[in-house]
């Protein structure tokens, strides 16, 4: 275990801007790139059901004019 | 027993393989990513040089290799996709750009912290900076061009193209440390020499390099379901779907 205490650790040797910057801009990125395709998938989803209940409506009352 | 290579070659079949594969990838992603961290935090021991500073490596080297390696299998899909005129191919092409362009924004990012420190600059024209740079405009380029064009088919052609003419970067960023020698050191890892790393180091970038790897399989995979979906939801299978859900 190379920390002497929390504060030591967050400190990274006088570094801590730099290599705490490095991880939590990636976490950020990985997290967010996540997020962003889930929501791209769970609007598409949504877009697809309403347009299946759409046509399924249309089915159902064709009029026959 | 002649292997059907072409099984999951239809977007049909590959959503649902690729829903199964995803989970998978991404537990085994999110395992390295905590043994990985773990290890470059509480294992590895403290540089003799540059002290705590030189643990950015656990995540600067595994995201440059990512952002070129992800480069060639883009661009290689690509290939295929015009080739063969096969669509699943681009649209997997097409799903690896956003995660390269990612890691090679990333890479630029972590670099910088790391240069200026050590450096003493942010940013500076070096060969090897500059083709990583070059590579992000390719990544951009390549989603741009393809978003411009509005017939799928076309964009993806369109889109190999540059994707191929793109690959030229890819030694160029490997080599410039030789060829150029200016200021971002030489390649440190080599499959052929002898480690020139401490062992818990080499495994803790390792591991972390596996674990960005996995990442990218996982998100790539989820990114192209979503796109076979988006490009494939006027056939049968996904009214199908549709109605199942």
């Amino acid at each position: 275990m190379n920390w002497a205490s929390w504060s030591d650790f967050f400190a990274m040797g006088g570094y801590g801007f730099y290599v705490w910057g490095s991880f939590l801009v990636s976490l950020l990125c990985i997290v967010g790139e996540i997020t962003l395709v889930f929501n791209r998938r769970r609007t598409l989803l949504r877009q697809l059901s309403l347009i299946h209940k759409a046509t399924q409506y249309e089915q159902n009352n064709e009029t026959t004019s | 027993m002649a292997i059907n290579w072409f099984k999951y070659s239809s977007p049909a079949s590959f959503y649902s393989l690729a829903g199964k594969l995803t989970p998978l990838f991404s537990i085994t992603a999110f395992i390295l990513f905590v043994v990985g961290l773990y290890i470059s935090f509480f294992v590895a021991p403290t540089d003799f040089q540059q002290s705590e500073a030189y643990r950015i490596i656990f995540i600067h080297v595994p995201v440059a290799w990512m952002s070129m390696f992800l480069y060639l299998i883009m661009a290689g899909w690509a290939a295929i996709g015009l080739a063969f005129n096969t669509r699943l191919s681009s649209m997997i092409a097409t799903a690896i750009a956003p995660t390269g362009a990612m890691f090679t924004f990333l890479a630029l990012w972590t670099g910088a912290l790391w240069g200026k420190p050590m450096w003493g600059a942010w940013w500076v024209w070096d060969a090897r900076l500059t083709s990583e740079l070059i590579l992000l405009f390719l990544y951009i380029g390549f989603m741009a061009l393809q978003a411009a064009i509005d017939d799928p088919r076309r964009a993806d052609k369109a889109g190999a193209i540059l994707a191929l003419v793109g690959v030229v970067n890819i030694p160029i960023i490997y080599f410039s440390v030789k060829w150029w020698n200016t200021l971002h050191q030489g390649a440190t890892v080599s499959l052929t020499q002898s480690p020139k790393m401490a062992t818990t180091m080499l495994t803790g970038m390792l591991i972390m390099s596996l674990a960005c790897w996995m990442y990218s399989i996982a998100l790539v995979l989820m990114r192209t379901r979503t796109i076979i979906l988006e490009r494939e939801r006027h056939t049968v299978w996904v009214s199908e779907l549709q109605g199942a859900a």
